[in-house]
């Protein structure tokens, strides 16, 4: 828990006139859940993009895991160990929730230059696609088609695909976007029992998560962190409560 | 080992629909030969070389949703290999193969690379401009006919045993290559590499963010795509003892899209019901009138109304 695994340093990102990422120095520690919050349009989003590779940042540096990986592709950040779900459900809706996470482990499995033996008979890459999918609690919906899948069950097997290539970190990109409150407890839950076992950047809007998850939390404005400390701490921060959070979440 | 990649009952309307399409392919030679019209032999010959190729162009178009616009551009290539090696003295037809195989995946895998860093009207553009590039590369060649075309002194020669001599030869060594074509394209989109060229019609960005890269998988499907085009021309040439840089030209590319849209994009056989269609369709047609696109426009309308998965989906609904 104590050295960060994955680090930024000045990272910067311009849309235009629009500062995204604004000179960023942030770091997410080996085991943590790190929280990060704030308005919309704080850049909490392309953070994301710009750590994956899948936007490339006008300036700065992202190291890995004692790597830099600010110039490779996201393929290859993906092969080192960094993997991420999006706010908005982003599957293969003509596959099956199986063929969806086996799909997400055969690309963890050696070279993809298979042309005659069905993949779908690979036992290897299906055994770890129904773990994952057991993990996350689709474990009865593994033959439906994920276009059929309800919409919480559609954000679980993203999780389950982000999950199945045993990532060193995972981006989760608002989990919780566009939930019912059941639904969304029982994201809390299943992120909540990943908890200790996956390093996790965690952006999302629903602070009852966040303040149940995180075991640090960085608030941002405008590209830039505001504050950053343990869930108590940014609770009782007054510039925090000022900008974002309003009194609903003042200590208690 | 399991000879169907996925699997389906034997009894199924799918197996009875191919089993029959294909059985009727192998009567052909021996019925025309009964009723004593060898014409039906070259017709249903240029049947099965444009399967080929539409099939061919299905791995990208269908599996890929990759939407190319310069396919005949590798059938032109097939085409001319046996033209100008025949020209310099070369018959023999492993030769043939061997040169139009690797030339066309070659040119394939070279201008996949470039034109798979654009998509969609991006990607049609710069495929048809390759293309037609070569068209007036060959047009340009007037040592080799330039835009009149090279006649082909003799067939390629696969030796006795396999001789495409006779147009019953050449119709069964076509019959045989596509048979073994479709047959590993089915093996092809189910296994691994399928999955993964699939996944990207789909989804590009969520492909790269698991942790592959894309293009070099495309580049590799474009190159098989462009070989087995390739290989139609190479058959195309030798059923018209005759090459030309017609063989290449958009409009054919065109033809081979037609093809697969209306047999029914990425299913295995749609290619070839597609090409049968649309060959006697083209051929009936232009018996009655020169205007025969004014007939067969509108029935290509049609069915793409009608049938989201061509005539294929429509069999089998």
């Amino acid at each position: 828990m104590s050295e960060p695994i994955l680090r930024t340093r000045g990272l910067t990102k311009r849309f235009g006139g629009l500062v995204a990422t604004d000179a960023l120095e942030f770091d997410v520690l080996r085991g943590e859940v790190h929280a990060v919050i704030g308005p919309n349009g704080a850049g909490k989003t392309t953070l994301v993009n710009v750590l994956i590779g899948e936007i490339p940042p006008d300036g700065g540096e992202i190291e890995f895991d004692g790597r830099d990986i600010t110039r490779l592709p996201s393929y290859q950040r993906a092969l080192l160990g960094l993997s991420r779900s999006y706010q908005i459900t982003s599957i293969f809706p003509e596959f099956t929730a199986l063929e969806n996470v086996a799909l997400a482990a055969q690309a963890h499995d050696g070279h993809s230059f298979g042309f005659w033996r069905p993949a779908a008979l690979e036992e290897g890459l299906g055994r770890s696609a129904i773990a994952a999918l057991a993990e996350v609690g689709l474990a009865d919906r593994q033959g439906r088609l994920a276009a059929q899948l309800a919409h919480g069950e559609r954000r679980q097997l993203e999780i389950a695909m982000a999950l199945v290539s045993r990532p060193k970190v995972l981006l989760l990109d608002e989990p919780m976007a566009g939930m019912g409150r059941r639904e969304s407890e029982e994201m809390v839950k299943l992120l909540g029992s990943l908890k200790g076992r996956y390093t996790m950047l965690l952006v999302e809007h629903d602070m009852d998560a966040v303040f149940a998850l995180a075991d640090r939390i960085t608030v941002l404005v405008y590209g830039r962190p505001i504050a950053s400390g343990s869930p108590a701490e940014i609770r009782e921060s007054a510039d925090v409560r000022k900008a974002y959070l309003g009194d609903r979440y003042a200590a208690r | 080992m399991t000879w169907f990649p996925e699997p389906i009952p034997l009894r199924s309307r799918r197996v009875i629909a191919v089993a029959t399409i294909f059985g009727c392919l192998a009567l052909v030679p021996v019925v025309a030969g009964a009723i004593d019209q060898p014409f039906y032999v070259t017709l249903a010959a240029r049947i099965l070389i444009f399967a080929l190729a539409a099939s061919g162009l299905n791995l990208v178009l269908g599996y890929g949703g990759l939407v190319s616009f310069g396919h005949a551009l590798y059938v032109g290539l097939g085409a001319y290999v046996v033209g100008m090696l025949s020209a310099h003295g070369v018959t023999s037809g492993w030769v043939h193969l061997g040169a139009s195989i690797a030339l066309c995946g070659l040119v394939a895998y070279l201008t996949g690379l470039i034109c798979l860093r654009t998509s969609g009207i991006g990607f049609i553009m710069i495929t048809l401009a390759f293309a037609q590039m070569f068209f007036f590369l060959f047009v340009s060649l007037k040592q080799y006919g330039g835009d009149d075309g090279l006649q082909i002194a003799q067939r390629s020669d696969f030796g006795a045993l396999l001789s495409i001599e006779s147009n019953t030869g050449l119709y069964y060594f076509s019959l045989a290559l596509l048979v073994l074509t479709l047959y590993l394209s089915w093996r092809f989109v189910h296994a691994r590499f399928g999955r993964v060229l699939r996944g990207a019609k789909s989804n590009v960005r969520r492909m790269r963010v698991l942790g592959f890269p894309v293009l070099r998988y495309q580049a590799v499907a474009y190159a098989i795509s462009g070989c087995i085009c390739g290989i139609a021309g190479l058959l195309l040439a030798n059923l018209t003892k005759f090459t030309s840089p017609a063989y290449m030209f958009w409009t054919v590319s065109g033809d081979l899209i037609v093809m697969v849209m209306l047999g029914g994009i990425a299913t295995v056989v749609g290619p070839l019901i597609g090409a049968i269609v649309f060959v006697i369709l083209e051929t009936v047609l232009a018996a009655y009138t020169q205007h025969w696109m004014l007939i067969l426009g509108p029935i290509i309308v049609l069915i793409a109304l009608l049938a989201k998965r061509g005539l294929y989906g429509f069999l089998l609904r």
